[in-house]
C-alpha cells in the first residue's frame, strides 16, 4: 500500500502572514507525503502551523496569509496551479474538511438539511428532492437520531456533538478522497469526543477515505493514526509509523512531546514539559529552530538547518544528531 | 413555526405598554402649554369668563389629572385630536388631508435608503480600503454632519436654479383619479406616464435630501456587518464545501442583514423627524409642513396631533422591524 | 508651601503613572490619524470662535445699516450682509458661542443623568433595571427631533427651552450605552473580589466600574456634541430656540431662505459653519474611538515601533 500510491504530496510549501508587526513565517519549506487510504496525524503545539498547512491544501489560507511558494500535488495535479474555479470544484467534493468548533461552522440562519443539500447541489446535477434524500441518508450514516426531524432543525437547536455530526455529514456528502479533520473534538465534551472519533474511524473504514487528523493530543494520535508527522515552528521535524514513533522517537522535540503525556501505567513518573517557549515566527532562530530549547544542542544546530534524513522503514527525521 | 407565533404574540403584547408610555409623554407635554389652555382653546385672551368656564367643563380641566389623562386617551382612541384654533377644523381632518403626501415622501426616501445604503455598504466591505470604500466613508460622514435644511437648499440651487433639471419644490400634479392618494402610484394606475414622470421629478429631490443621512448610516452599518460575517468560521466552511462565490455571498448578505434591519427601523425615526424640515424647504404639503406652520401660529393641537401620529408610526414601524427580524433570524424566536 | 505642593504633585504623578502613560499613548495614536487631526483642528477653531469671536469680529453683529442691505461678500463684509445691513461674518462669529452653549448645557444635563441611571440599572439589575429601562424605552420610542419640537413649543420658545427639550430627548441613549458597558464590566473578577471584600456598592461603582465604562461615553459625547448642535440648528430653523435678533446659525439660514439663491451668501456661510463644526466633532469622535480601540491601537504601535527601529 505504501510507496507508489500517494494521494497528496506537499513540496517546499511556504505560507507567510503579512501582519503589521512583520512577516510571520507560519509554514516554511514544508515537505509531506500522504498515502491513499491511511489515517495520517499531524501533531504539534498550538501555532506550529499545522492548521495553516492543511488550509493551504484547500487554498483557503485566511488573510493576511499567503501561499508564497511550493507545490501541492493532489492525485497528480498541482493544486496551486489550478484556476480558482477548478479549485472550487475540488473543495467539498474531492477534498473536504471538518473543523475544530462545530458551534461556529454552520450558518445560523439555515437549517442543517439546507446546508447539506446545498453542498450536494453545488457539485452534482441532481434534483432538489434527491439531494434531500441523500442528505437524509448521510444523517443516518453519521448516526444522527431522528434524522428526518434534524434535517429541518436550525444549528442553535442542535447540541455540539450533533452539530459536529452534521458538519461531518456535509464533509462526506460527495464521497471525498481526502478528509481533513482539524482538531475535530477539542471543542466538545469528553464523552462526545470519543463518539466523534469512533464515528470518524468507522467512516474511514467503511468508505476508505484518506483521513488527515490535525491534533495536539498524543492520545488521539495513538488511538487513530497509521502514520504521524510532528511539526515544530512551521516545519515537519519527524515522520514515522505510529508504533515506530511512540516506540522509538528520534527528534528531541518528539521525545519531549511524548514525555509530556500523562500515562496510566507509570503513575509515579513526573510529567515533564519542554523548557522554553515556541519561537518568534517573525524572526525565527537561525539554524535548527528548536535549538534554543534543545538539551542536545550543538554548535552546528545554531548555524545550519538540518535536512530530512531517512532512517529506514519510512522513519524520517530532521536533526543534526543523526547526520 | 409555533415558536414564531409565540414570539409574535409576545412582541405585540410589549407594544401596548410602549403605546401607553407614548400617550403619557404626549399628555404631559400638552399639560406644559404656556398660559391657560382653556383660554387658548376658547380663542385667545378676549374670551369672556363664561366661555372659559364652559370650555373648562368641556375639556374636563377642573377634574384631577388622572381623569384628564383618561379623557385624553379616550379622545385619542376616538381619533379626536382637538380643534385647530387657526382653521377651526378638527386637527384629525387636517392631518388626514396632509398625511398621504408625507407617506409618499417617506416611502420614496426609505426606498432610497435601502436601495442605496445596503449595496454601497456591501461594495465597500468587499472592496475594503479601495477608492470606493473611502468615498462611501466620506459620503456617510458628510451625511451625519450636514444640516438637512442647508443640504436641501444647496440641492435646490444645483438642480433647479443652476441645472434646471428638477422643479424647486411642491408636490406634483394630481392624477385625474385618486386610488391610493400616492400621486406617483395613482398616475401609473391611471396610465398617465406624463403625470408619473412629473411626480417623480417633484419627489426625487426632497426624498433624496430626506434619505441622505440614512443612506450614509445604513452604508456604514452594512459595511461593518458584512466584514464581521466575512471573518466568521462558517464562511470558511462554506468555501470548504466548494460553493460558488455567489452562493457564499448570499449567505454572507443574509447574515449581515440581521443588524441592518434594526438600523433601518431606528433610522426611520430620523426620517420622520427629517420630514418636518424637508417638507418645509421643498413646500411639500405633508404633516411636517403642517406642524411647522402650527409652530409659527401657535396652533398647539396641530403640533401635538402630528407628534402623536409620528410617535405612533415610529413604534409601529419598529414593531414591524422586530417581527421581520424574527423571520430572518431563527435564533430570535426563542 | 511650594516644595510641599510640588512633592504632592510628584506623588500624584508617580501614583498615576500608568494612567498618564496610557493617555499619552492615546494622544499619540490620535495625532497619527490625519482625519482625527482634521477634526481636532475644526473643533479647536470652533472653540476659538465661540470664546474669542465677539472680540475679533470686525463689526457689531446687531448694528443695522439699511444702506448696506444684502450686500454680497466684499473686503469690508467677507460674508456679505443681511436684510438689515448687518455684517454676516460678525453674526456667524457670535453664533458660535450660542451653539457651544447649547451643546455644553444640553450634554451637561443629559450625560450625568443618563450615566448615573445606566450605572444603577446595570449594577443592581432586577426590578430597578426593569423600571429604568422601560422608561428609557418609552422615550426612545419618539424620533428625537419631533419630541424636542413638541416640548419646545409647549414650554414656549427660547434658547433655554430648546436646551431642556434636547436634554429630555437625549439622556436615554446614555442610559443604554452605560448599562451595556456596566453589564460587561460587572462580570470581571475584580468586581467579584471587591464585593467579597465587603466594599460598599457606591465605592465599587465610583472607583471600579465608572472608570471602565467611561471611554465609550467620551466617544459618544464627542459625536453628540455635533449632533446636538445640528438638532438645535434644525429647531432654530423651524422657528424655535434662539429668538431674533440673537445670531444663531440655524436661524440665520432660515432668515436667509427668502432671499435664496439671489443672496446665496446669506444661507451659505451660516450653513457651512454648522457643517464644519459638526464634521469636526464627528471626525474627532471617530479618531478617539480608534485611538481607544485596542486592535487599531496595537496596529499603530507596531507601525511606530517599526518606524523607530528603521
Amino acid at each position: 500500500m505504501r510507496g507508489g500510491d500517494e494521494i497528496l504530496r506537499i513540496e517546499g510549501l511556504c505560507v507567510y502572514f503579512y501582519t503589521y508587526a512583520g512577516v510571520v513565517r507560519a509554514v516554511e519549506d514544508l515537505n509531506l507525503t500522504i498515502y491513499r487510504g491511511e489515517t495520517f496525524a499531524l501533531v504539534g503545539e498550538t501555532g506550529c502551523g499545522k492548521s495553516v498547512t492543511m488550509r493551504a491544501v484547500l487554498r483557503l489560507v485566511p488573510p493576511p496569509g499567503r501561499i508564497v511558494k511550493g507545490r501541492i500535488i493532489f492525485d497528480g495535479v498541482d493544486l496551486l496551479k489550478l484556476p480558482e474555479k477548478e479549485m472550487r470544484k475540488i473543495r467539498g467534493s474531492k477534498i473536504s474538511m471538518v473543523f475544530q468548533d462545530p458551534n461556529t461552522a454552520l450558518d445560523p440562519l439555515y437549517t442543517a438539511g439546507y446546508q447539506t443539500t446545498e453542498t450536494i447541489l453545488a457539485h452534482r446535477k441532481v434534483s432538489k428532492k434527491s439531494a434531500w434524500q441523500r442528505a437524509l441518508e448521510l444523517f443516518k450514516v453519521v448516526e444522527i437520531p431522528e434524522p428526518k426531524r434534524r434535517l429541518r432543525a436550525y444549528p442553535h437547536e442542535l447540541s455540539g456533538g450533533m452539530k459536529q455530526r452534521v458538519v461531518t455529514s456535509i464533509a462526506l456528502s460527495l464521497n471525498p478522497k481526502l478528509l481533513i479533520a482539524d482538531e475535530p473534538t477539542t471543542a466538545l465534551d469528553v464523552t462526545i469526543q470519543a463518539q466523534i472519533l469512533e464515528l470518524l474511524r468507522d467512516l474511514q473504514r467503511k468508505y476508505g477515505v484518506t483521513l488527515v487528523m490535525i491534533t495536539h493530543n498524543m492520545g488521539v494520535v495513538a488511538d487513530m493514526a497509521d502514520r504521524v508527522a510532528v511539526m515544530y515552528a512551521g516545519s515537519v521535524v519527524e515522520v514515522a509509523d505510529v508504533y515506530e514513533l511512540f516506540g522509538n522517537p528520534l527528534h528531541p522535540y518528539t521525545k519531549g512531546l511524548l514525555r509530556a503525556i500523562p500515562s496510566l501505567t507509570s503513575r509515579n513518573e513526573r510529567l515533564q514539559s519542554i523548557p522554553g517557549t515556541v519561537p518568534n515566527m517573525i524572526r525565527p532562530p537561525p539554524g535548527c529552530k528548536f535549538h534554543p530549547r534543545c538539551e542536545y544542542a550543538m554548535d552546528v544546530c545554531k548555524r545550519e538547518r538540518p535536512r530530512m534524513i531517512d532512517m529506514g522503514k519510512g522513519h524520517l527525521v530532521a536533526c543534526h544528531l543523526y547526520s | 413555526m409555533a415558536e414564531l407565533k409565540y414570539y409574535i404574540i409576545r412582541r405585540i403584547l410589549t407594544f401596548l405598554p410602549t403605546l401607553i408610555g407614548l400617550t403619557l409623554i404626549t399628555f404631559v407635554v400638552s399639560m406644559l402649554v404656556p398660559g391657560n389652555p382653556a383660554r387658548l382653546w376658547a380663542g385667545g385672551i378676549k374670551a369672556s369668563p363664561e366661555v372659559i368656564e364652559a370650555v373648562k367643563k368641556r375639556y374636563h380641566l377642573d377634574e384631577p389629572l388622572y381623569m384628564q389623562y383618561y379623557y385624553y386617551l379616550r379622545n385619542l382612541l376616538r381619533g379626536d385630536l382637538g380643534v385647530s384654533p387657526l382653521t377651526h377644523r378638527p386637527v384629525i381632518t387636517d392631518i388626514m388631508s396632509y398625511f398621504p403626501a408625507t407617506v409618499e415622501l417617506a416611502i420614496f426616501a426609505e426606498l432610497l435608503v435601502i436601495l442605496m445604503g445596503i449595496p454601497l455598504g456591501i461594495i465597500s466591505a468587499l472592496k475594503r480600503d479601495s477608492v470606493i470604500d473611502h468615498a462611501v466613508r466620506v459620503f456617510s460622514l458628510i451625511g451625519v454632519s450636514v444640516p438637512v435644511f442647508w443640504l436641501g437648499l444647496m440641492l435646490q440651487w444645483l438642480f433647479y436654479y443652476y441645472l434646471g433639471w428638477l422643479p424647486a419644490g411642491g408636490r406634483g400634479p394630481a392624477p385625474p383619479r385618486i386610488y391610493t392618494k400616492l400621486y406617483v402610484l395613482d398616475s401609473l394606475l391611471c396610465g398617465r406616464w406624463d403625470l408619473f414622470w412629473s411626480n417623480v421629478a417633484h419627489i426625487i429631490l426632497p426624498a433624496f435630501t430626506l434619505a441622505y443621512i440614512g443612506v450614509g448610516m445604513v452604508a456604514r452599518v452594512t459595511r461593518s456587518s458584512v466584514l464581521d460575517v466575512l471573518s466568521s468560521d462558517f464562511v470558511i466552511f462554506l468555501n470548504v464545501k466548494g460553493l460558488s462565490r455567489l452562493s457564499v455571498l448570499r449567505h454572507v448578505i443574509k447574515n449581515a442583514l440581521v443588524p441592518i434591519v434594526t438600523i433601518l427601523g431606528l433610522e426611520f425615526g430620523g426620517l420622520l423627524g427629517g420630514a418636518v424640515i424637508t417638507e418645509t424647504i421643498f413646500f411639500w404639503p405633508g404633516i411636517g409642513r403642517y406642524a411647522v406652520q402650527g409652530i409659527n401660529s401657535l396652533d398647539f393641537p396641530a403640533i401635538m396631533g402630528v407628534t402623536v401620529l409620528i410617535g405612533l408610526i415610529y413604534i409601529i414601524v419598529n414593531l414591524a422591524v422586530d417581527l421581520l427580524y424574527a423571520v430572518i433570524d431563527p435564533r430570535v424566536r426563542l | 508651601m511650594k516644595p510641599l505642593q510640588s512633592s504632592r504633585i510628584g506623588q500624584y504623578l508617580e501614583r498615576n503613572r500608568a494612567k498618564i502613560e496610557e493617555w499619552k499613548l492615546t494622544l499619540k495614536v490620535l495625532l497619527r490619524s490625519p482625519s482625527a487631526v482634521c477634526g481636532l483642528v475644526l473643533v479647536l477653531l470652533f472653540l476659538f470662535m465661540a470664546v474669542f469671536g465677539p472680540y475679533i469680529s470686525p463689526s457689531d453683529p446687531y448694528k443695522i445699516d439699511f444702506a448696506k442691505r444684502l450686500r454680497p461678500p466684499s473686503s469690508g463684509n467677507p460674508f456679505g450682509t443681511d436684510e438689515y445691513g448687518r455684517d454676516l461674518l460678525s453674526r456667524v462669529l457670535h453664533g458660535a458661542r450660542v451653539s457651544l452653549i447649547v451643546g455644553i448645557v444640553t450634554l451637561a444635563i443629559c450625560v450625568p443623568v443618563g450615566v448615573v441611571l445606566g450605572l444603577i440599572a446595570g449594577y443592581f439589575g432586577g426590578v430597578v433595571d426593569e423600571v429604568i429601562m422601560r422608561v428609557t424605552d418609552i422615550f426612545l420610542a419618539f424620533p428625537a427631533l419631533v419630541l424636542a419640537m413638541a416640548l419646545s413649543v409647549a414650554m414656549g420658545s427660547g434658547l433655554m427651552t430648546v436646551m431642556i427639550a434636547l436634554a429630555v430627548v437625549w439622556w436615554p441613549a446614555y442610559v443604554r450605552i452605560t448599562r451595556g458597558q456596566v453589564l460587561s464590566v460587572r462580570e470581571n473578577l475584580f468586581i467579584e473580589a471587591a464585593k467579597a471584600m465587603g466594599i460598599s456598592d457606591f465605592w465599587i461603582i465610583a472607583r471600579h466600574i465608572l472608570p471602565n465604562v467611561l471611554s465609550p461615553i467620551i466617544v459618544i459625547a464627542t459625536m453628540d456634541m455635533g449632533a446636538v448642535i445640528l438638532t438645535a440648528a434644525a429647531l432654530s430653523f423651524i422657528g424655535l430656540g434662539a429668538q431674533p435678533p440673537t445670531p444663531e446659525w440655524g436661524r440665520l439660514v432660515a432668515d436667509g431662505q427668502p432671499y435664496f439663491p439671489e443672496c446665496w451668501w446669506y444661507v451659505f456661510f451660516p450653513g457651512i459653519a454648522i457643517f464644519l463644526t459638526v464634521l469636526g466633532f464627528n471626525l474627532l469622535g471617530d479618531g478617539i474611538r480608534d485611538a481607544l480601540d485596542p486592535k487599531i491601537r496595537r496596529r499603530l504601535e507596531f507601525k511606530s515601533a517599526e518606524g523607530e527601529s528603521q
